[in-house]
């Protein structure tokens, strides 16, 4: 009989995430992963002005927090037609690989870290020693006796203090940690470097899109008009900044992020062979176009998929056809007109929420029955996971030089083989090198932005189509991006200058639906099948899986009601839970 | 590992513990004394505040969000903020932050309440939904429970955010699930709104520490937001305010106008009616505002503000219009209603901004008849 034990609240995410998982013989056999919070966004956007609906759909996420913005305003200039300036996709492009390199820090040391690492072993590092290792994989400055010494005395002090704050109750001597007390050190001092390092990068969202987070946006273009010779818009002064911003990021990724992340990594090779998905399926949208966005080729993160591991070939992807991307709720709490069976592609997608779960409060869900907020997407019919081990794989499989370059740099590092990176590990490996490669790209975006700029092109915005009245009566759209945790996308349907219907399929429902009708589980779910747990009681185990996807919640659920009334129907009195 | 408080230290013992300096802690007690709006004369009980005073827990509770004021809250940029307010605050629990997951973090969560029952700051971000138990759950157990529970013993309430201070996106029209602020449940607490979608870091860490440090609220105005730092509009601290007065508009993006900076007021700005720090302090250690970056205000610490819009279309109903307002001067009847329609209380500087206002109300009228279809 398998002990079934439940981990609610996940923490160091966003939003709300339970995980109930049964363990037989100290390994996971089976798993249920639910969201527990809904909030109805896409039934909030209906009959608003398209071009304020990235505004609604950006708080979709504040961590990710830029980018259900980007991918709104794409979806309204697909339906529009709207072909935005080369400065404005350069600029985009920068917010979005700043985001991106900050969101993978923050998950890094902020999210994922105290998995790994034990902040109680500092007390038995020795300084000088620690020292020795930092210079031996780093020239990043901090790194004397001295400095790490005064670190120590810090958690020493911290620790002694009695008020362990959000360090309560960690994973502290769990048999599973397996660092060194100087690489705990290293880590922790780097925990607190990063998270002063974390507020800078954003910095460059405040210059382009006044505030961080949820910096503004603009359908057609930037509103961050660039003038270098009269004051009110974008001058050197502001230019130079985003510039030193950029190259601190570079510096600080090449110097802390990935000789930690390969330091620490040495010591959990055996999570190479942990927590892969069970049936090999990555999906990227792609983005970051180095020429206009409806041009696929141009893109730094390629397109594709890849299928049940087959690292040879990559297949094409099309977000417009109906047959291919489509969400089921067979276990979710919605309903859909036609029964709970049949899939429907976003731009006919809707989602009459019907609640069926327990009456909180509750110890354990039905999970034979409907058990999550989460729509469950599939990509003609087959589970996918999406996020950096996605895009740096279909990268990796099209022999693009710079992805070979910096997987086969950590494969030869860690001395593993390719298959490795299909794993718990590979997945928290891909993000770093990802960091590696945003950060050499957020550079290159700049100096195209100032050489257009050099060459008299200062447009940031599009605005013939700004004005409704040269809208169409009806026009349909779909904007997608690259998110830190993965493909994103957003449906829109125009009808008479207002959201007739909006849908987004995000990241984490792709990672963490639930079960769809053939029975086939979702990434999370997949993943966490055979992973050991050796104290149930403290499944520090399941955390690093769960955490190496860096789920994002929120972002996972909202409700649409097609018809506006059966939001009213929802039965108050029978269930309600999760 | 199982730790039990030993003694509660002061701040002042806390910061040295950490290595810190006198200097540094000096530095610290300087900003936050300006920030909290008082004379630099002021500084000296400050540090004797913070020197003398306890510790205090803080439990931090997480409904319908998205953790942008968690994150804007760890962008705090002054020297020690950063690591004070995480330190000096015992932070015991919050989902964002803290390394234990499910029942440790709950245990961990109980045993601070019980031990710093009538004492804890309670943080609340996000709103509650008051439809169905099942929308919000954590542990099994519903937002409205949870809120319940961690209120009785808080000595008040900071409600972080436009959500848990106004019910923000998701109660905006037709809030789908029937979301509420903390003061829709919470009836017999203090209750200080911090709105903003996000706030401002240094606003939100300012209200901390003004309560750690004098251990009372700050001054509030009459919607319980501290008067320090929501005091002002956007539009009278605004540095583009002199083009508003001298009738120079950007109307259309990248247009010469929005190159020059001119006032963004034609192309739908909410300065006029939003009480925020925004012009003063700038965001993410004043590097710029939304303005300041070329787009218009969308009002976000507003009440109501999501349904205000279209965001595109300029105000129609702007009370105190060219002069100097403040919230309570103004009071209930504009905010979170500008788009009423049937009252105007503009009082415009020159008979042109008269007219821009009366053309852009039929307008206003439309597009609300437009939502609510």
């Amino acid at each position: 009989m398998a002990n079934r034990i439940v981990i609610d609240p996940i923490t160091r995410i966003e939003g709300h995430l339970r995980v109930e998982a049964e363990i037989k013989d100290g390994k996971v056999v089976n798993a249920y992963c639910s969201s527990t919070m809904i909030r109805g966004m896409e039934k909030i956007v209906e009959n608003r002005d398209p071009r304020d609906v990235w505004a609604f759909v950006q708080r979709t996420c504040g961590v990710c927090t830029t980018v259900h913005a980007i991918a709104s305003i794409r979806s309204v200039e697909d339906a529009l037609g709207i072909v935005i300036p080369p400065n404005a996709e350069l600029a985009r492009n920068i917010i979005t690989t700043s985001q991106a390199m900050q969101d993978h820090v923050i998950h890094f040391y902020h999210l994922h870290a105290l998995d790994w690492v034990d902040i109680t072993q500092v007390l038995n590092a020795d300084p000088k020693a620690t020292s020795e290792l930092a210079q031996s994989i780093s020239k990043w400055h901090n790194s004397s006796p001295g400095y790490f010494s005064d670190v120590k005395t810090r958690i020493k002090k911290f620790v002694d203090s009695g008020q362990l704050g959000i360090f309560a109750k960690g994973y502290w001597g769990h048999s599973a940690m397996k660092l060194p007390a100087e690489v705990n050190l290293l880590a922790v001092a780097h925990y607190l470097e990063a998270l002063e390092w974390q507020k800078e990068i954003i910095k460059i969202h405040t210059i382009l899109g006044g505030k961080n987070p949820h910096p503004h946006f603009l359908v057609g273009g930037m509103a961050s008009a660039i003038n270098v010779s009269d004051a009110g818009g974008l001058n050197i002064e502001r230019l130079a900044y985003v510039s030193k911003l950029l190259k601190d990021a570079h510096k600080f990724i090449n110097e802390v992020y990935i000789p930690d992340l390969l330091a620490i990594a040495s010591f959990y090779k055996d999570w190479g062979a942990i927590g892969g998905n069970k049936f090999n399926n990555y999906l990227s949208y792609g983005d970051l176009p180095t020429g206009n966005y409806g041009d696929i080729d141009t893109y730094k993160w390629p397109q594709g998929v890849i299928l049940n591991g087959d690292l040879t070939k990559v297949h094409p992807v099309d977000l417009e056809n109906t047959n291919e991307i489509q969400e089921f709720i067979n276990k979710s709490w919605y309903d859909y007109p036609d029964g709970k069976e049949k899939g429907l592609h976003p731009w006919e997608g809707e989602t009459n929420i019907n609640y069926t779960g327990p009456k909180p409060p509750f110890n354990h869900l039905d999970v034979d029955k409907e058990y999550s907020f989460i729509k469950t997407p599939r990509w003609q019919g087959k589970p996918m996971e999406v996020g950096p081990l996605s895009r740096m794989l279909i990268g990796y499989v099209k022999g693009i030089p710079e992805y070979k370059e910096v997987v086969d740099y950590a494969l030869t590092t860690l001395d593993v083989p390719v298959g490795a990176l299909l794993s718990t590990l590979g997945r928290t490996a891909a993000r770093g090198l990802e960091s590696k490669l945003l950060a050499d790209w957020g550079l290159e975006f700049f100096d195209q932005l100032i050489n257009n700029i050099k060459n008299g092109d200062t447009r940031m915005a599009s605005t013939e189509k700004w004005d409704p009245s040269t809208w169409p009566a009806e026009a349909k759209g779909v904007g997608y991006m690259e998110a830190p945790r993965g493909g994103l996308a957003h449906w829109i349907k125009i009808k008479d200058t207002k959201t007739e219907k909006y849908q987004m399929v995000v990241p984490t429902t792709w990672n963490a639906g639930p079960r769809d009708p053939k029975g086939q589980m979702s990434a999370y779910e997949s993943a966490l099948i055979d992973t050991p747990v050796a104290d149930p009681d403290n499944p520090v185990e399941i955390l690093r899986t769960i955490h190496s996807f860096d789920p994002c919640l929120a972002c996972a659920v909202h409700l649409y009601d097609e018809q506006g009334k059966n939001i009213s129907q929802v039965n108050i009195g029978g269930a309600c839970s999760i | 590992m199982k730790k039990t408080l030993k003694k509660e230290d002061t701040y002042y013992e806390n910061i040295i513990k950490k290595g810190y300096s006198r200097r540094d802690f000096m530095k610290f007690a300087t900003v936050m004394t300006a920030f909290m709006g008082y004379e630099s004369s002021m500084v000296s009980q400050v540090v004797n505040a913070l020197e003398t005073k306890k510790r205090i827990p803080v439990i931090w509770e997480h409904f319908q969000e998205c953790t942008g004021c968690s994150e804007s809250f760890i962008r705090s940029d002054h020297p020690l903020v950063a690591d004070l307010i995480l330190d000096t605050i015992s932070l015991d629990y919050t989902d964002t932050l803290m390394a234990a997951s499910g029942h440790n973090a709950e245990e961990a969560k109980q045993e601070s309440m019980k031990e710093n029952y009538g004492k804890y700051i309670l943080i609340v971000e996000g709103a509650i939904p008051t439809k169905n138990e099942g929308y919000c759950t954590i542990a099994g157990r519903s937002a409205v429970e949870v809120l319940k529970e961690s209120a009785a013993g808080a000595a008040a309430i900071l409600a972080f955010g436009s959500c848990s201070s106004w019910g923000g996106v998701q109660a905006a029209h037709p809030n789908p699930t029937g979301s509420v602020p903390v003061d829709a449940i919470i009836k017999n607490k203090p209750i200080i709104r911090v709105p903003g979608c996000p706030p401002i870091s240094e606003v939100m860490a300012g209200v901390v520490v003004h309560y750690a440090t004098f251990g009372t609220l700050p001054d509030l105005d009459s919607m319980n937001r501290p008067k320090q730092f929501y005091g002002k509009r956007v539009h009278d601290s605004c540095y583009r305010r002199p083009n508003f007065d001298a009738g120079l508009f950007a109307e259309t993006y990248d247009s010469e106008e929005a190159k020059k900076g001119y006032c963004l007021y034609k192309a739908g700005c909410r300065g006029p009616v939003t009480y925020n720090a925004c012009g003063t302090m700038e965001w993410n250690n004043g590097v710029s505002f939304p303005i300041k970056s070329g787009y218009p205000c969308i009002g976000c610490s507003e009440n109501n503000f999501w349904d205000n819009g279209p965001f595109t279309e300029r105000l129609t109903n702007v009370p105190g219009m060219g002069i100097e307002a403040t919230a309570d001067k103004v009071g209930k009847i504009v905010l979170g209603t500008a788009v009423a329609g049937a009252a105007v209380h503009a009082v415009a500087t020159n008979i042109a901004k008269r007219k821009e206002i009366r053309d852009a109300e039929k307008r206003g009228e439309q597009n609300e008849q437009n939502i609510k279809a």
